[in-house]
């Protein structure tokens, strides 16, 4: 092999690099997610629920905002019909984080955990901020 | 063949080195102002363009110029120009990333770009010209390495590049055009609402273009073995008189319409330019710097004693280099916004990152161009 | 050329495939298509206009640009340069630049006039955004901002001739006096304008300008409608709009 040294050294120090986060955490694990649901707007519910099953809103929620963003800002339409006839204002702000108050305990536990970063916040108001 | 591009002398190095300088500032501003926003330039709610687009409609002329070479060669089998094809074929290369570049650095939410492609909009010259940039620079990235490849294995190039080449040749008309059209077609913006802006983009265009490919004929001759050779350096130069004469020609007919029939709106932003407006002038020793340039250029151009002198020609190539420059670079895109629809002047001056970061620009660009351009030179060479 | 023409069909026959790519993304894809309905509330019209009458405006009133930019989170920087704003007032010159003449109406010449986006018929902005990120509502007339798709590249600003737009040159969210939840803020690097308060329309409310002004200087309606105000108050009196010569079909009429 021409210049096996270079080329083993290379390799050598390219799979040190794509390893790094394996053994750089030696072991640790970090510990799941804990979603908290207990703001004071779900308490005062009385049937605990989403506006859909929550094993569809864990998968698809981006799908439902995304849908929304379409519906209110292109198509003009603000209402939205659920998969059980019951209508809700479409908002994320307004809407989602009414009852799901505390970002930081619900959508912040997952999406940390996940190393995902919405854009939405930078336009879209967090309840709570406003009063900052 | 990029490995020619790998080897050089210790100027070839340092001189690289030197852009990887520039390109690293401007890198470093560019991330600061993906972080503050667009504010960290000169741009305001009144002038929202300014030097990065200004940089991009004067590159898109440079780039197009590889025409004034190709249509002669393989339309009209000028055969002087042989030689040199290949370096205005690399050089609308670097041109046109240098505008593309341009625009992602001027764009608010650059991370966005995709959307243009996403929801295409027929209706937007700002689509057509994505189209068009990115056209130009596949063919002649295609062309130009297969005709190089090709001369390296002493072969004549495959059949399928004279289609391209061919298309090339109103393509390269096109992306002038359609550059023009973003400008002519606002009902909004009086400087720019003349049918001859699509005119002045080509004269501009073919005499800043063949000015710079003198230019670099004349440096690559110093610091290299290669030599363009004196008939196409003169075909060239005819090409840049010729060309600037229309263009100073185009200047003067808006100038007369403008003045002759003394519409205010229209007659505002001339006045700010030339004269100055309610006090404001500060591109007035700008303007005044380019006409002095192109009636020097004129000069030593139109006379034929003075352009065989290959040291004046490389003084009165400068001359219109820089005189364009300021006119397209400079006067066309700011003018426009001066006095803003209503009749507010707020005046530009760019920033130190902004000028930062358009040095970093043109520093991939000319880059790019040294890699390039030292690649097909050595292929040359090595057919020698 | 037998070799070359077996390449050929096989690269041919792969290219042929690649039309097969958006069938399987589609099929692939999210099907989720939610059933939406508009608010039985909402106040809908065939095309929404605005008639100003400047001779009602009092001095050094800006109650309704303070109404606007408070619903809307609309950022005040304090310097001319980053300036944002959707509703403002100019000496009528500036607004009507070549309808002023040396005799004019005493005081009219420097009469604040209320100026905003037109929500032109044949928006120019429209025309050349190369996303659609600004569009126009077939349905009732609105110009439509999109900051979800807006790349900031400002070819709208360049081709609005009312200079009715502005370009978030830094993050407005600090620059937000106080912040109302109900309404967005946007982010750096997109452009925005007055949206005729098409959130508030959609709840049954006229916009916030409308209702701040106590004189009255603004009026709103459907100009399709023959009995709303402003086509009662175009039949009373003559009014102009903005650069109506551009073609570009303003609906802001401005009674002088």
């Amino acid at each position: 092999m021409y210049d096996r040294g270079k080329i083993i050294s290379g390799l050598a120090v390219f799979f040190a690099l794509a390893t790094l986060p394996f053994w750089v955490s030696g072991g640790k694990s970090v510990p799941p997610p804990e979603i908290k649901t207990d703001t004071s707007v779900i308490r005062q519910l009385k049937v605990k629920r989403c506006l859909e099953p929550t094993s569809f809103m864990k998968v698809r929620h981006m799908e439902l905002i995304i849908s929304w963003r379409q519906a209110v800002v292109r198509d003009g339409q603000r209402i939205y019909v659920a998969s059980d006839g019951r209508q809700y204002r479409m908002s994320l702000s307004g809407t989602c984080l009414n009852c799901h108050s505390n970002k930081s305990k619900f959508c912040d536990s997952c999406h940390t955990y996940a190393g995902v970063k919405p854009a939405c916040w930078s336009c879209h108001i967090i309840p709570g901020e406003a009063e900052g | 063949m990029l490995e020619k591009g790998l080897s050089g002398d210790r100027k070839y190095w340092g001189w690289v080195g030197f852009l990887f300088l520039l390109i690293g500032v401007g890198l470093f501003f560019y991330l600061r102002q993906l972080n503050y926003g667009l504010g960290i330039t000169g741009m305001s709610r009144n002038v929202t363009w300014a030097l990065y687009i200004a940089q991009f409609t004067f590159l898109v002329g440079v780039a197009a110029s590889a025409v004034m070479l190709v249509l002669p060669y393989y339309l009209h089998d000028y055969k002087s120009f042989g030689k040199i094809t290949i370096l205005g074929e690399f050089l609308a290369v670097a041109s046109v990333f240098m505008c593309l570049t341009f625009i992602i650095v001027d764009l608010g939410q650059p991370a966005r770009a995709f959307n243009v492609l996403i929801y295409p909009t027929l209706s937007s010259i700002l689509f057509w010209d994505m189209i068009v940039l990115n056209g130009y620079l596949f063919l002649n990235i295609v062309i130009g390495w297969t005709v190089l490849a090709a001369e390296e294995k002493s072969m004549p190039p495959p059949g399928w590049v004279k289609s391209l080449i061919y298309l090339s040749i109103p393509w390269a008309i096109s992306i002038h055009t359609v550059t023009a059209f973003i400008y002519a077609g606002l009902p909004g913006r009086s400087f720019w609402l003349t049918a001859i802006m699509a005119p002045r983009f080509l004269a501009s265009a073919f005499a800043s273009g063949p000015a710079l490919l003198i230019l670099l004929c004349f440096i690559l001759r110093k610091f290299s073995r290669f030599d363009a050779g004196r008939e196409p350096i003169q075909a060239l130069a005819k090409i840049v008189t010729y060309a600037l004469i229309a263009s100073i020609f185009f200047v003067v007919m808006e100038i007369f319409t403008v003045f002759y029939s003394q519409v205010p709106e229209h007659v505002q932003h001339f006045k700010y330019l030339f004269v100055g407006l309610h006090g404001h002038h500060a591109l007035v020793p700008w303007m005044w710097a380019s006409i002095i340039l192109a009636a020097v250029a004129m000069v030593l151009l139109i006379n034929p004693r003075t352009r065989r002198n290959e040291t004046l020609l490389g003084v009165g190539c400068a001359a219109v280099f820089a005189s364009l420059w300021v006119e397209k670079g400079l006067g066309l895109v700011v003018t426009g916004f001066i006095p803003s629809p209503l009749e507010k002047i707020t005046e530009y001056f760019p920033t130190g990152p902004e000028v930062a970061i358009t040095l970093g620009v043109w520093a991939m660009g000319l880059l790019i161009l040294t890699v390039l351009f030292k690649v097909a030179l050595g292929v040359k060479e090595e057919m020698e | 050329m037998r070799r070359d023409r077996r390449a050929f069909l096989k690269i041919a026959g792969l290219s042929l495939m690649s039309f097969g790519m958006r069938p399987l993304s589609d099929a692939l894809a999210s099907n989720y298509r939610p059933e939406v309905v508009r608010a039985p509330e909402a106040l809908v019209a065939k095309r929404w206009a605005m008639v100003v009458n400047p001779k009602k405006c009092t001095d050094r009133c800006q109650d309704c640009i303070s109404a606007c930019h408070q619903v809307h989170n609309v950022p005040d920087f304090g310097n001319p340069k980053d300036e944002v704003k959707w509703i403002w007032n100019e000496p009528f010159r500036d607004a009507f630049p070549g309808q002023e003449y040396r005799y004019i109406e005493k005081g009219l010449r420097e009469r604040p006039v209320i100026v905003l986006c037109n929500h032109c018929e044949n928006p120019p902005c429209v025309r050349v955004c190369p996303t659609k990120a600004t569009f126009r509502r077939e349905e009732d007339g609105i110009v439509m901002m999109d900051y979800h798709r807006c790349i900031g590249c400002r070819f709208c600003v360049a081709g609005c001739p009312y200079g009715a737009r502005s370009m978030n040159f830094r993050d407005p969210r600090p620059f937000v006096k106080t912040i109302n939840p109900d309404f967005p803020t946007r982010t750096k690097g997109v452009v925005e304008k007055c949206n005729f308060c098409e959130e508030r329309l959609a709840r049954g409310i006229l916009p916030a300008c409308v209702m701040a002004c106590k004189a009255g200087a603004l009026v709103f309606g459907d100009l399709e409608n023959p009995e709303s105000p402003v086509r009662d108050l175009l039949r009373k009196h003559f009014a102009i709009r903005r650069k109506a010569e551009l073609g570009t079909g303003p609906q802001v009429y401005y009674i002088v």
